[in-house]
């Protein structure tokens, strides 16, 4: 067991080499940085989705209060850092708008339907979990054709951009920040049932790292970790080269956009830290003694389901201006006020979500089951 | 698909979905300049980020 870890830890230094060689140095760290948000949230059990569940369903606040913790300690060195250096740094600021809250609501729900959100179902991939890889074949289409209408649906009506810092100035902005936090976090610990309040170590130790992680994630990349960018930029570069004439669309014919089209996919932020995630929790799964129970297969309606529901979680998270990561964590973390308001919609979203998870996971048994 | 794959396998898989889009990328774009890469970091290199967000439109 030791030797394989040894190897599994060699093979990712040797894609964070690899990547540096052919991409630069700040690529190589930012695969490297992926490679650590995919230890930590695979080795640690840190997840998005599964503690909203929990606190939906047996009113268990562990999980999201580790979330809350996690937003807390990154906006406490991303704002003096924004604050310092803008000409450097940019935060994940975005309008609130009838689209942004409706694509929130939305993906809350897929992302129980599918058991991850944009950085679990990256994880549930690399760690052998057949939905989370069927379900990012769907998110990678869905994010992108999510661009390919994104005018439309902004133009239903937004706001301009709020965020703590316009309100309230740097420090001031972080104070709001910090104080709305533990507002949330007294809440949900009122609201939690007895026992099921206080994080275990593991997930002390897990909202630190992933602080760290998005911190360094700022300093290296210049901007907030994010998931959704990347993976629609993965579809439209399948989409162009199948024949899809992206120039006529105002998202792809924006500059920046049409840069990444055409260079590599090494050269974009949220791609690299997307690759290392994946790679880093294949590592953690691969490094244990034993790699977990497969998933239970699914019937082929199931399968259709998950793969739409994929879909509909990278359409709505385009819609939304990200998922939990790019929004919910990045978001508040940098001040954004639309942060918060995905926030709320996507926990509604999820409550809704879980009643229509068995409509869609039908297992392949009980289907035949009900055939038979 | 009634039999479960197991986890190794599909991890596989994964990997081999996300080695096979990085190669045909880089077959098609190929690869960046070796000497017009950006700072390794953005932090301090006077430089204006240019990567793009989930929050951009």
């Amino acid at each position: 067991m030791l030797a394989r870890r040894v190897g599994l830890a060699l093979a990712g230094l040797a894609l964070v080499a690899g990547v540096t060689l052919a991409a630069g140095p700040r690529a190589g760290l930012l695969v490297g940085l992926g490679i650590g948000f995919g230890l930590v949230l695979e080795g640690l059990r840190f997840g998005f989705a599964g503690p909203w569940r929990m606190m939906i369903v047996e009113r268990d606040a562990r999980g999201l209060l580790a979330q809350l913790l996690a937003i807390a300690i990154t906006a406490a060195v991303a704002f003096p850092l924004l604050a310092a250096a803008p000409g450097e740094l940019q935060a994940a600021h975005a309008p609130v708008g009838l689209a942004m809250i409706g694509g929130a609501f939305v993906f809350g729900a897929a992302m129980q339907v599918v058991m991850g959100c944009g950085s679990g179902t990256l994880v549930n991939a690399g760690s052998g979990n057949l939905i989370g890889l069927v379900a990012l074949v769907g998110f990678v289409a869905g994010s992108f054709l999510g661009t390919l209408h994104l005018g439309w649906w902004t133009g239903l009506g937004s706001l301009p951009v709020i965020s703590a810092q316009s309100v309230a100035g740097a420090q001031g902005g972080l104070g709001l920040t910090l104080a709305a936090l533990v507002l949330v976090a007294a809440f949900l610990a009122w609201r939690a049932a007895p026992g099921k309040r206080l994080p275990a170590a593991r997930l002390w130790w897990a909202a630190g790292l992933i602080a760290a992680l998005a911190v360094l994630n700022l300093i290296i990349a210049g901007q907030p970790w994010g998931i959704v960018y990347g993976l629609g930029l993965w579809g439209a570069k399948v989409a162009q080269a199948g024949g899809a004439d992206l120039a006529a669309n105002a998202f792809w014919a924006a500059p920046g956009n049409a840069a990444r089209l055409d260079a590599s996919i090494l050269t974009d932020v949220t791609s690299l830290t997307n690759i290392g995630l994946l790679v880093g929790a294949f590592l953690v799964m691969r490094g244990r003694a034993v790699p977990g129970a497969p998933v239970t297969p699914l019937a082929a309606r199931g399968w259709v389901g998950v793969l739409l529901a994929g879909l509909v979680l990278g359409y709505s998270a385009r819609l939304a201006f990200g998922c939990n990561v790019g929004a919910f964590f990045s978001g508040i973390s940098t001040g954004s006020l639309h942060g918060w308001v995905w926030f709320a919609a996507a926990f509604a979203g999820s409550a809704w979500g879980l009643k229509l998870r068995p409509l869609v996971l039908v297992p392949a048994v009980r289907q035949e089951g009900v055939a038979a | 698909m009634n039999r479960p794959l197991s986890r190794p396998l599909v991890g596989f898989l994964a990997l081999a979905l996300l080695g096979s889009v990085v190669i045909w990328d880089a077959a098609r774009t190929g690869l960046p300049e070796p000497f017009r890469t950006p700072a390794p970091f953005a932090l301090g290199s006077g430089a204006a980020p240019e990567g793009a967000h989930c929050t951009g439109s």
